[in-house]
């Protein structure tokens, strides 16, 4: 993994991250390590029906429990609803009269310890009447199914059909045409650290501590919800451990239920979920059914591309609009495509909820298209490699841009590097001719490319900003409204702010977001992190910067665009022994300017604009760039076994634009392609019985572990963004997007079963090597 | 049940402890709770995903699924207790310096799982580390770069670098 030459002394170099030291001491601080004095414990108590009407609750047993401090149920939160936007408020924080997922939240205790919490639960008498249930998209689809939201008259969340270019002709025109339907899986988000709260109030002020990596969220909705200034809602960021999108995105039963037990009780309550609460009850990925038809010359370029899309959206509406949106916003990336129609629709059913996750809906097109892709490629006689080069999306010169059929500008595109260097780094050619089958075991190579937007401008309010504040003493604090939820997003700001300032990553501090202090942002989602909050930091240590040369140039009787930082002096650009030390120019900027501190501001407007026609035509730059990677991983199949992993040959190319951190880069980019691409291509998946998850935990729950750990190769694609801030892009939801395709795509090639609804199991696999067999042997 | 307290008398990080508990309570309460040890993580509660990771008598052992009454006479070291004073273990020296930490939920587990290895075995094979992982999820950098920073704080404790 080579170091990334350039011309900054800061950026695009490996330097830990600022939080690592806390961390791995076990020092930094996550939800569940707050406590008050006087704090009370809190509990939700669960509906045990995915679809009945509340008859009545009766918490009179459960409060006269002693330690009981307070009891709430959903009718207390005063018919509050919520949603991602307006028009999709459908969600109470806890059920009022009628549960809609199993285990959906219906009343919430707070009591001084977290057993008689529990024991008051179980005490609170609710009365039900079930109702018919649906639990499959196809059947909630159907006239006369039970519905969800009776008010909606149809379970039909969203759906959206486009239509670019005239795909019929493509396929009549086409020398082949395929089409095939593939599943992705019901699916967990995978962070390990449960949701978990603490909330107050002090001076009428709403206080919330919590896991939420989206913390602007929380505080608009906890704004409404309590009718509220936005003055007095006060969300205090802790650190977190990941996010990936849904319940630490925005909000759950228990952000709500502690702030109003908190209330109610005049005590602060903390709320932390047990893995079985987030396993059984929280956002999870959709499920969806592609069906993929694809055509291609004899040569193999693509002509046309139909998909159809039905996703499993759950109880309520959340994200699932944004969603359907990204699953076929894309799909005209990474390759040339000139004619591209989908009809999709999200459904709700009585399943837990569906949210966003890393790899935004791409992950689920993107399988179907690589199966085809490749059933294709072998049908043409072409290599798979080959093939996908010889379609991508070229770089475009500097200065020019490239649109796609629905108008996608890309500012610049490495994904051919990207797939040439994988197959370089992995002996692609080489591998061909290796013998690969050594008794039951085959082995097989995969490959897959993607690309993803960064900084998301679905919204308007995609602003962010940043200050940059330089104490008398030199020390710079760095405070944006983004939150690291893991990425290494605060490391990037200090980075960026180091850089500007001619500073040591030791003078640099960041802080949490605390909304009382911070800019509003609107959080981790949609890969934005980097590319606004890093240019709004950019901007306010530019400032920030002026304001010290403005004072040594004053003192020095000089025009301070005669100067700059390096080394902690400010020096004479033309003539570098003319210089002041940085404390004396801090000094003097703090006492003679405002306010005994300098204080830089920053914007990034680039998310402003949204794309309006983006949801209901598919038209439109919803990305502010656009990543791009290629990964090839190799897996060993038993073929008496079924049983399917990957080796450690494996490679991957990551186009960032640039590495502002390469060794962050790396383990995003390797993680993000093996936890939430392979993990789904062969393992995880929750297995489901009318509305009931039946492995809420990690040990039937299978999660990839450190033996099933592909270790790849990396290469990174340097292509300079014009449109991100020092040329940057996104860096981990491409990847993900990659992982499970290629896995699925090494299976194919080691035993010419093509898996259409991973995870591939050893089951699955098996079952369909013996159906090929049958049919061999017709 | 009883909740009649029993006496507990353990070292945690070389200190003496000295507590009554309920027979009921686990390590990992009395850790977090108790002695504000938070450094512990509680995650899947069922010994499946390390978070909770300790040291009890040199051996890695999940915090999650032990009684406190259990430890008496035996000798706890949490994340708290690796580094000395401001210096880091070569281990923890290595994850942050190799970059192998992300959200860092997991961490202290990887680091205690990491420590009961090197304490055994100065040499370890990758596949020894593996094994010595294999019970610690996470959730977000393809354990690749916790297994190499692991390789890379073994040599340097071999005296090697
Ligand atoms: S919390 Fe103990 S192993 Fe997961």
């Amino acid at each position: 993994m080579e170091e990334i030459k350039n011309k900054y002394s800061i950026l695009g170099k490996r330097i830990p991250r600022v939080d690592a030291p806390l961390k791995v001491q076990g020092q930094a601080k996550y939800a569940a390590d707050y406590e008050m004095a006087g704090m009370l414990w809190g509990k939700i108590k669960r509906a045990p029906y995915a679809h009945a009407i509340i008859k009545s609750i009766d918490t009179s047993k459960a409060e006269m429990l002693p330690g009981v401090k307070g009891i709430v149920t959903g009718k207390d939160f005063g018919g509050f609803k919520w949603g991602w936007q307006g028009y999709t408020r459908d969600e109470t924080p806890l059920a009022v009269d009628r549960v809609k997922y199993m285990y959906e939240g219906v009343a919430a205790v707070a009591a001084i310890d977290k057993d008689i919490a529990e024991e008051a639960c179980d005490l609170i008498d609710v009365e039900y009447e079930e109702l018919p249930a649906v639990f499959d998209p196809f059947e909630a689809m159907k006239e006369g199914a039970p519905l969800l939201h009776p008010e909606r008259k149809t379970n039909i969340l969203v759906e959206y059909h486009w239509d670019f270019g005239n795909v019929d002709k493509a396929f009549d025109e086409s020398y082949l045409v395929m089409e095939e339907t593939f599943q992705t899986p019901k699916s967990a988000k995978g962070y390990l650290e449960p949701p978990s709260v603490l909330a107050w109030w002090e001076h009428d002020t709403l206080h919330y501590v919590g896991a939420k990596g989206s913390p602007y969220m929380i505080w608009r909705i906890l704004g409404r919800a309590f009718d509220l200034p936005l003055s007095k809602v006060r969300v205090i960021s802790p650190i977190i451990g990941c996010d990936f999108g849904g319940t630490k995105n925005d909000g759950h039963a228990l952000d709500f239920s502690a702030c109003l037990l908190a209330k109610k009780t005049g005590r602060p309550v903390k709320i932390v979920y047990s893995q079985w609460e987030e396993l059984t009850t929280c956002l999870r990925r959709h499920s969806m059914a592609v069906r993929c038809k694809m055509g291609m010359t004899r040569d193999g370029y693509l002509t046309g591309l139909y998909t159809n899309c039905v996703a499993d959206g759950g109880a309520y509406a959340r994200m699932s609009v944004v969603s359907m949106y990204l699953a076929n916003g894309f799909n005209t990336v990474p390759y040339k495509l000139e004619n591209f129609r989908t009809d999709t629709w999200c459904v709700y059913t009585n399943n837990p909820i569906a949210a966003a996750m890393r790899g935004h809906g791409r992950y689920h097109t993107q399988y179907a298209m690589d199966g085809v892709m490749d059933m294709m490629a072998k049908k043409l006689g072409i290599d798979p490699l080959e093939l996908r080069i010889k379609n991508s999306i070229p770089n475009p010169k500097p200065g020019e841009t490239y649109y796609t059929v629905n108008q996608v500008r890309i500012g610049s595109c490495g994904v051919k590097e990207c797939l040439e260097k994988s197959g370089e780094l992995f002996g692609w050619d080489g591998y061909k001719k290796e013998n690969k089958v050594d008794g039951p075991i085959a082995r097989g190579a995969g490959v897959s490319a993607s690309g993803f937007l960064s900084g998301a401008r679905l919204t308007g309010h995609n602003s962010c900003s940043a200050v940059v504040r330089i104490n008398e003493d030199g020390a710079v604090n760095v405070l944006t409204g983004a939150t690291d939820v893991g990425m290494g997003s605060d490391t990037a700001m200090c980075m960026i702010a180091a850089e500007v300032l001619g500073l040591d990553m030791s003078d640099m501090e960041i802080k949490r977001v605390d909304t009382a202090y911070t800019y509003p942002d609107p959080g981790s989602y949609g890969s934005r992190v980097t590319i606004y909050a890093g240019e709004a930091t950019m901007h306010a240590a530019e400032e920030a910067k002026q304001q010290i040369l403005s004072a040594a140039a004053k003192e020095m009787d000089v025009a301070p665009d005669e100067l700059d930082i390096k080394n902690r002096r400010i020096f004479m650009k033309s003539d570098e022994t003319r210089f002041m030390p940085w404390l004396q120019a801090v000094r003097l900027a703090c006492y003679q300017g405002n306010g005994n501190v300098i204080v830089g501001k920053g914007v990034s407007r680039r998310g402003v604009k949204p794309a309006v026609q983006a949801f209901e035509k598919g038209i439109g730059d919803t990305g502010t760039n656009y990543g791009f990677a290629a990964q090839i991983n190799e897996v060993e199949v038993d073929l008496e076994t079924g049983v399917a992993r990957c080796t450690e040959r494996s490679s991957m190319g990551d186009d960032c634009g640039f590495p502002l951190n390469p060794t962050i880069v790396e383990t995003q980019g390797i993680g993000g392609s093996y936890h939430q691409g392979i993990a789904c291509g062969l393992y995880e998946e929750f297995i489901m019985e009318n509305g009931n998850t039946l492995n809420p935990n990690f040990v039937d729950y299978k999660r990839p572990r450190v033996y099933e750990a592909p270790f790849p190769k990396f290469h990174h694609a340097i292509t300079q963004d014009p449109f991100g801030p020092y040329g940057v892009k996104e860096c981990s939801e491409a990847t993900t997007s990659t992982g499970a395709p290629a896995v699925i795509s090494a299976i194919y090639d080691a035993t010419g079963v093509m898996i259409k609804n991973m995870p591939a199991t050893p089951e699955k696999i098996w079952r369909a090597l013996k159906e090929k067999k049958a049919q061999e042997n017709k | 049940m009883s909740n009649k307290l029993i006496d507990l008398k353990f070292k945690v990080n070389g200190k003496e402890v000295e507590l009554k508990v309920n027979p009921k309570t686990l390590l990992l309460e009395v850790l977090r709770e108790e002695l504000k040890l938070t450094g512990t993580r509680q995650s899947c509660e069922v010994s499946a995903c390390g978070a909770c990771t300790v040291n009890i008598d040199g051996k890695a052992a999940r915090a999650c699924s032990i009684l406190a009454v259990q430890l008496n006479g035996h000798e706890v070291v949490t994340i708290e207790g690796v580094a000395d004073g401001k210096t880091l273990h070569p281990i923890q020296e290595k994850m942050v310096s190799h970059g192998a930490i992300e959200c860092g939920w997991c961490t202290s587990g990887m680091v205690m799982s990491a420590r009961a290895l090197l304490l055994e075995n100065l040499k370890p094979t990758r596949d020894d580390i593996k094994k010595a992982l294999q019970g610690n999820l996470c959730a977000d950098s393809g354990y690749v770069k916790y297994v190499e920073a692991i390789e890379m704080a073994a040599e340097v404790m071999q005296g090697n670098k």
